[in-house]
């Protein structure tokens, strides 16, 4: 079912969290919403929930109004970061519990909790205590417990923040897969962009409490509207040099850096500007050449990363497939790749 | 748990600490079951006839009559104090009341107030409202006496179930009173049963409430039954019955006591949050 959000504002105690969002969520789609701590993220998703209210704004269900409405009329389904499992009943009255509450036939609530047992893959666990299990299978049941009621949308808030590495890789397909296979419309929060990216079909980025960009995982990567997304995507993360505009390039005296801008011509000489290099821009191959002094070094099996430091102070990353390493000091010539640089103005918009 | 001292010395030392009251509870259960010659510190026979007030009404009057009416009073007190601190200590822990701060300082003073400095007030409100020397009017009292205690209890226990957990359940349909009884209720069993077992023995153990609000009606509790057999002027006086006496009302304590000894130090371990 398609959600959207319209003109949302929250404020808690005369701070405005979140002002004039709007936001609209496909029907079938995961959304991730992304962002740093603070920035309203679980706001928005206890709002869509019913648990904060709107101070302003509409929240729509397909076509159906529900800002009005409280939770229990909204048939939303969450799954909260400690899982939030009810200890003294077991996995089966768990699952179950929504559907006791709405007083469905015995025969049917049965039927119905193992078919969701059996598409997260708990069905020998319904006996257990939450208690008696791992993050992992705990998080499982706590998906069918949302999942159960068939919801017009199932809202995530940070449901990997709790599990170590490798379970967290395996639910992160888990999740993906259960989505899927249900066809469900999907919220996802997380300040985690590897998650973000590989979860969901879309992204949108939020920073104090504004919706800054909301695009696919690629074009999000590849096409970033401001300094701030293209510095939030992708690990490790972007590098940017200052500098200012003259004659249709972006220029940086001291080092006698000159990049082009091609298609952004007709910038004012010595207006501050910003480049953004990703690290896999930045190294032995390319167009244009810089020369630093590696600053620092670090192997990580496949790749090995390596820090430029240029004759101004400033710093690039770079990563580079193991094999010809770099030490630590050793003095480099490096090029950066022109076409595939971002060029923001001094306040973080693209150009 | 871990051993990381030894623990025999504490042992030895709570041992020798306690030995006075063990041997002094160890005598009088003996002096109940025997008779002992005058001068001489050990019994020579084993008698049950200082346990004949059970059913000799003649000796020192019915027990049965004050113990059915004191294990009422007892009851009534904790059904009461229960069911008050259940519901009045979950709006203060999860609900946003007007005048909350006022009425958890309200509370956390009533429950540092010496309630004898109460009596004259509640003395005056009883006699207004007609409860004077009524056994109802007692037990109200000594339950609001014990209300503060028991709400702040319970408003800890609140405080340490999660929120998610509360959420969950409304966004799983169920409605806030659903919720309270369902998911937050089971979760804060333990202070409940501790809550009650203090509220009984409390209950159970009342002497001066009764005695200075009811002075003249016709109920007895046990703790003024005992006062009235340990009356050395009376004619009936007899010391060894006066202890079985003590005995029989100090039984169902430690029988509740032993029972439940763990369940009772929950109440430590869960009531600490403010
Ligand atoms: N109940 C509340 N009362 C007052 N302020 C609140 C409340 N809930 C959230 N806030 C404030 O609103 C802002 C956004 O909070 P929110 O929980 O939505 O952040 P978030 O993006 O989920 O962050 P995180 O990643 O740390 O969970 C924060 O500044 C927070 O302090
Ligand atoms: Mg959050």
């Amino acid at each position: 079912m398609q959600i959207s959000i319209r003109n949302f504002t929250k404020t808690f105690d005369a701070t405005t969290v979140i002002d004039d969002m709007n936001l609209t969520i496909r029907d079938g789609e995961m959304l991730a919403l992304l962002g740093p701590s603070g920035c309203g993220k679980s706001t928005t998703l206890f709002t869509i929930s019913g648990i904060h209210r709107m101070d302003k704004g509409q929240l729509m269900f397909g076509d159906r109004d529900v800002s009005g409405l409280p939770s229990q009329k909204r048939n939303v389904g969450v799954v909260f970061q400690n899982y939030a499992l009810y200890p003294h009943m077991n996995v089966f009255e768990n699952i179950a519990f929504p559907l006791t509450v709405r007083k469905d036939a015995k025969a049917d609530i049965d039927r119905e909790v193992r078919a969701i047992a059996a598409l997260t893959h708990i069905s020998e666990l319904l006996e257990r205590r939450p208690g008696q299990l791992s993050g992992g299978q705990q998080q499982r049941v706590a998906l069918a417990r949302a999942l159960v009621r068939k919801p017009d949308v199932l809202l995530l808030d940070e449901p990997l923040a709790n599990l170590d590495a490798k379970l967290r890789l395996e639910m992160r397909s888990e999740i993906r897969r259960i989505q899927l296979e249900t066809g469900i419309t999907a919220v996802l929060v997380t300040h985690d962009q590897v998650e973000a990216m590989s979860m969901c079909d879309r992204i949108a980025i939020m920073k104090k409490g504004e919706i800054v960009q909301i695009d696919t995982p690629a074009d999000m990567y590849s096409n970033p509207r401001t300094s701030f997304v293209a510095g939030f995507l992708g690990n490790p993360p972007i590098s940017f040099l200052s500098g200012i505009a003259m004659e249709n390039a972006f220029s940086v005296a001291p080092i006698k850096l000159r990049v082009p801008l091609v298609p952004q011509e007709g910038i004012a000489d010595g207006t501050q500007l910003k480049l953004g290099v990703r690290p896999e821009h930045f190294g032995p191959e390319g167009d244009i050449a810089v020369e630093g002094r590696i600053a620092f070094a670090e192997t990580q099996g496949r790749e090995n990363l390596y820090d430029v430091a240029l004759a101004d102070g400033s710093v690039l990353r770079s990563i580079q497939p193991a094999g010809r390493n770099w030490a630590l000091g050793d003095t480099v010539r490096w090029h950066i790749d022109s076409k595939s640089v971002f060029v923001f103005t001094d306040d973080g918009q693209r150009l | 748990m871990t051993r990381n001292f030894a623990t025999w010395p504490i042992i030895l030392l709570l041992t020798v600490l306690s030995l006075p009251l063990f041997i002094m509870y160890l005598f009088l259960l003996v002096d109940t079951f025997s008779n002992t010659p005058p001068g001489s510190l050990l019994p020579n026979e084993f008698t049950l006839e200082h346990w004949r007030f059970l059913i000799d009404p003649t000796i020192t009057g019915d027990i049965w009559k004050p113990t059915l009416t004191t294990f009422l009073f007892a009851a009534s007190m904790m059904v009461i104090v229960v069911s008050v601190s259940a519901t009045a200590g979950y709006a203060l822990s999860r609900l946003a009341l007007p005048f909350r701060r006022f009425v958890l300082s309200g509370i956390m003073v009533m429950h540092a107030f010496p309630s004898v400095t109460l009596i004259i007030g509640v003395f005056l409100v009883l006699q207004f409202a007609g409860l004077y020397n009524s056994l109802i009017g007692v037990i109200l009292v000594k339950a609001s006496l014990m209300l503060p205690f028991g709400i702040w209890i319970m408003k800890g226990f609140y405080d340490a179930v999660p929120w998610e957990i509360e959420m969950a359940g409304v966004q799983d349909g169920a409605s806030r009173f659903t919720v309270w009884r369902r998911i937050i209720l089971p979760q804060v069993k333990p202070g409940l049963l501790s809550l009650a077992l203090f509220a009984f023995i409390d209950g159970w153990s009342e002497y001066m409430l009764p005695r200075i609000l009811a002075p003249s009606s016709d109920f007895e509790v046990l703790s003024m039954y005992l006062n009235t057999v340990s009356d050395p002027n009376s004619s009936t006086y007899n010391f060894n019955i006066f202890k079985s006496v003590g005995l029989f009302y100090t039984l169902p304590v430690l029988a509740l006591f032993v029972l439940f000894q763990n369940r009772l130090m929950n109440i430590f371990g869960g009531g600490t949050k403010g």
